[in-house]
């Protein structure tokens, strides 16, 4: 890019925001939750002051939001909503639905924890949870990543062969509502990448009535089902496809995963989120160390990089997986269950940890990574799940 | 007054081929809304319940007109977000048609599980017509109680036995709690009365906000009478006055139908088995409430008309 | 009983996605075959009200020109509806139950 770089200190609510009122949506609805709260209140101001053509809704909670969204989806328009944690989960029913209609919604989400206990602090147990919903789902480092996925994941959720729900996710609080400087695109430039949505039926088509909804039973369920399941496997290649052509017009460039010295590297941790950012400042200083370290950050959960994660870690002696969740299954958490599912392929394993770390919004320090790099240096790690920073 | 003639050259938009009971009252709301709505582009919601399962049974779709399902307790919500794209394509262009939206539910799509979405697209006062089918139960997963289930009925989580006779609660006056809301319509019909249901349709979809009609829909599985009589029960709720027939425009009650006398609820439980255990003797006191809130609810209404048209 | 042609059941890779239905294809489907009872049409006590129309949810009475022209026994589940509230013309019906040949 040969223009100046429009540099604006942006917390990662009002980046989201930011990019809403470029993508200029159709329809908007949304209930207020921390922390997200911003995103749709910044939102409604830009359609209080005329500044964008949406049709701002409301709503009297998140189920309904997702469900006039979806009414919205496949009535014809661009439709989006921004929620987290229970107003996501509030929103489950409707996730399995929107992906099942094959409706192209995006959720600008802020990723916080589930109660009970109430908490109001970042982990990622929300989507988690919403993980075989159907959704693809993007995990943000930064404020940056997060306006630039959400302008990705329009043109991503209605490509032809995926026609499927996003979620885009920021930490709670750590991204939400920490400031940092982020280069904003011109408002022409996001409005000739994210194109107009043209769906092939729509509901206002009236001329064209047709059916949405109906009843599925033993002899046709399966058959749809198979086809979102391929729409998933499918939209792998879209999402590198869209992430490479933003590289090419605006100068970033977005994969499923990015690894970060990984070419040498003995030891790695899998993170999502923010910790990506922590755990590169701890690579830099064990490496002076002579320590050889590397991470690989999951961009995208869903789909899940399968041949990516294979590529990128058949070579590392030993992986621990950061989850900022635990699925309860007794054992390790869901991203080293499935990044462990993956490996399990190689012919050469590496051998895998999984460190459950920052439940609630606890601190993941820089000495609580270089901790878990030494442990996994020694070799001497646990096969269930290990707890960071929790009190004994 | 509507006239058939006219109204039967408009095209069907609800085929048969659908696999609601036979006799079932729920088919004959929706085809005569449907009848009212011919005359203009409409999209149809629908809430989980016999008329979605029913009518859409994959690959038959009984409806003629646009038709959209997602969920049981989100009709509102979904026709909110539908009629928000409406709002939208037509400021941008994309849409150059006025269409009208209307949203059917049950009770239980409607009084219980919906009602939050309700109340809430009402509020925001979304151009839709909400149609409440009311069969006064769950039928479509075997006829348990809901909140639109009248005091003594029989329902399959409200059943009579040695101790319980019955729905011990009255039911929830929907029309009432829809009024309060503000909107500039609401009313209430029953099957037996196509043209107070006609000539209501076509009212709702004419006004620029907001409408709510609560339809009263004998239903011949859950309620145990003779298929062939579905029109005659829902007139008999309405001579007897259990279901008056009445709307609220701009907050002014009138009364559609006065039953020239008011007939002993007796003669409309007798017929139905969910109320045969209510004819027994010993449950007399429970009919004799019934009659009470009859009266006391139809004097009630008498006096909102009254008052609200001085 | 459904129509054999229309129940062909195509694969995942052929069936339009998600479920999209065509509007009113349940025209197609029989629901004749439910009844026990069928509604027979007497022209001669017909007044032409078309009340058994209006209040038909099936609609299985098939109306041509504003006239009714009889039923569409594809679809009469003979519920009967019809004959009740048939007015008919001078104390005699224009639709009468019978029972169903099988």
């Amino acid at each position: 890019m040969s223009e100046k770089k429009n540099l604006k200190a942006k917390t990662g609510n009002e980046a989201m925001a930011e990019a809403m009122r470029q993508i200029n949506p159709d329809v908007v609805a949304a209930y207020p939750i921390t922390p997200a709260t911003e995103i749709v209140q910044i939102f409604s101001q830009f359609v209080a002051d005329g500044v964008v053509n949406t049709e701002f809704v409301a709503v009297e909670s998140e189920h309904s939001a997702l469900s006039a969204c979806i009414g919205a989806s496949a009535a014809g328009a661009r439709a989006m909503t921004g929620t987290s944690s229970q107003g996501l989960a509030l929103m489950y029913e409707m996730m399995y639905i929107a992906a099942g209609l094959r409706l192209p919604i995006v959720i600008a989400e802020v990723n916080r924890a589930l109660s009970a206990p109430i908490n109001i602090h970042g982990d990622q147990s929300d989507t988690m949870g919403a993980r075989d919903s159907g959704f693809l789902q993007i995990y943000c480092e930064n404020s940056q990543e997060a306006y630039d996925s959400m302008i990705q994941a329009v043109r991503i959720c209605e490509h032809p062969d995926v026609l499927l729900p996003a979620t885009v996710s920021t930490d709670g609080f750590i991204i939400s509502h920490c400031m940092e400087a982020i280069e904003l695109l011109p408002d022409e430039k996001v409005k000739e990448f994210v194109g107009t949505y043209k769906p092939k039926n729509w509901l206002l088509d009236v001329d064209h009535p047709f059916t949405l909804g109906a009843i599925d039973l033993q002899d046709y369920y399966f058959e749809h089902k198979r086809q979102e399941i391929e729409a998933m496997r499918k939209a792998t290649k879209v999402i590198k496809e869209i992430g490479k052509e933003f590289g090419q017009k605006f100068g970033r460039s977005y994969d499923m995963i990015e690894t970060y010295k990984l070419e040498d590297a003995e030891a790695a941790i899998v993170v999502l989120g923010s910790t990506a950012g922590t755990a590169k400042v701890v690579i830099e200083e064990m490496r002076k160390q002579g320590k050889k370290v590397g991470m690989l950050k999951l961009r995208v959960f869903r789909p899940f990089p399968f041949d990516d994660i294979r590529e990128a870690l058949k070579d590392v002696k030993i992986v621990g997986v950061m989850d900022r969740h635990d699925g309860y299954n007794g054992y390790v958490a869901p991203v080293c269950s499935e990044v462990r599912s993956c490996l399990y392929e190689l012919d050469k394993k590496p051998k895998i940890a999984s460190y459950v770390y920052g439940l609630g919004g606890r601190d993941i320090t820089l000495e609580m990574i270089t901790e878990i790099y030494e442990e996994l240096l020694s070799g001497k790690t646990d096969n269930n799940a290990k707890y960071i920073g929790v009190r004994e | 007054m509507v006239n058939l003639k006219e109204l039967s050259k408009r095209p069907e938009l609800l085929s048969g081929g659908h696999r609601l009971c036979s006799g079932c009252g729920a088919g004959i709301i929706a085809r005569q809304v449907m009848m009212a709505a011919a005359d203009r582009p409409v999209v149809v919601a629908n809430a989980t319940g016999c008329l979605e399962v029913s009518t859409t049974i994959y690959p038959f779709s009984a409806w003629k007109a646009p038709w959209f399902h997602s969920a049981f307790e989100n009709a509102a919500a979904s026709c909110s977000g539908i009629e928000a794209a409406y709002k939208a394509l037509k400021r941008t262009g994309k849409v150059n048609k006025d269409i009208r939206f209307i949203t059917f539910g049950g009770d239980g799509g409607t009084y219980d599980i919906g009602f939050q979405s309700l109340s809430g697209a009402m509020e925001r006062r979304h151009r839709m017509l909400y149609v409440c089918y009311n069969n006064e139960a769950y039928m479509n997963t075997g006829i348990q109680r809901s909140s639109a289930t009248p005091l003594g009925a029989y329902a399959s989580t409200s059943p009579v036995g040695k101790v319980k006779k019955g729905k011990e609660q009255i039911k929830k006056d929907l029309t009432k709690v829809m009024v309060a809301h503000n909107i500039p319509y609401v009313a209430q019909s029953a099957v037996g009365y196509w043209n107070d249901l006609i000539t209501k349709t076509q009212k709702a979809l004419d006004i620029d906000g907001p409408t709510f009609i609560n339809v009263l829909q004998p239903c011949r599985l859950g309620w145990g009478y003779n298929p062939a009589d579905t029109a005659v029960i829902g007139r008999m709720a309405v001579e007897t006055c259990f279901w008056p027939i009445y709307e609220v425009v701009d907050g002014k009650y009138k009364i559609n139908v006065k039953p020239k006398e008011k007939k002993p609820i007796e003669e409309y439980l007798k017929p139905q088995s969910r109320f045969k255990h209510l004819l027994r003797p010993e449950n007399a006191g429970i009919v004799a409430e019934i009659q009470k809130n009859i009266d006391e609810n139809w004097a009630w209404l008498l006096m909102m008309e009254e008052c609200t048209n001085r | 009983m459904a129509d054999i042609k229309i129940e062909k059941k195509k694969g995942w890779k052929d069936l339009p996605a998600c479920d999209y239905l065509e509007a009113g294809s349940a025209a197609a489907f029989e629901t004749g075959d439910w009844r026990s009872e069928r509604p027979v049409w007497i022209p001669e006590n017909c007044i032409q009200c078309l009340f058994c129309w209006v209040y038909c949810p099936d609609s299985a009475v098939v109306v041509k020109d504003s006239l009714m022209a009889g039923f569409n026994y594809k679809h009469c589940k003979g519920c009967g509806i019809c004959a009740v509230e048939c007015p008919g013309k001078k104390g005699k019906k224009a639709i009468v139950m019978e029972a169903e040949k099988k």
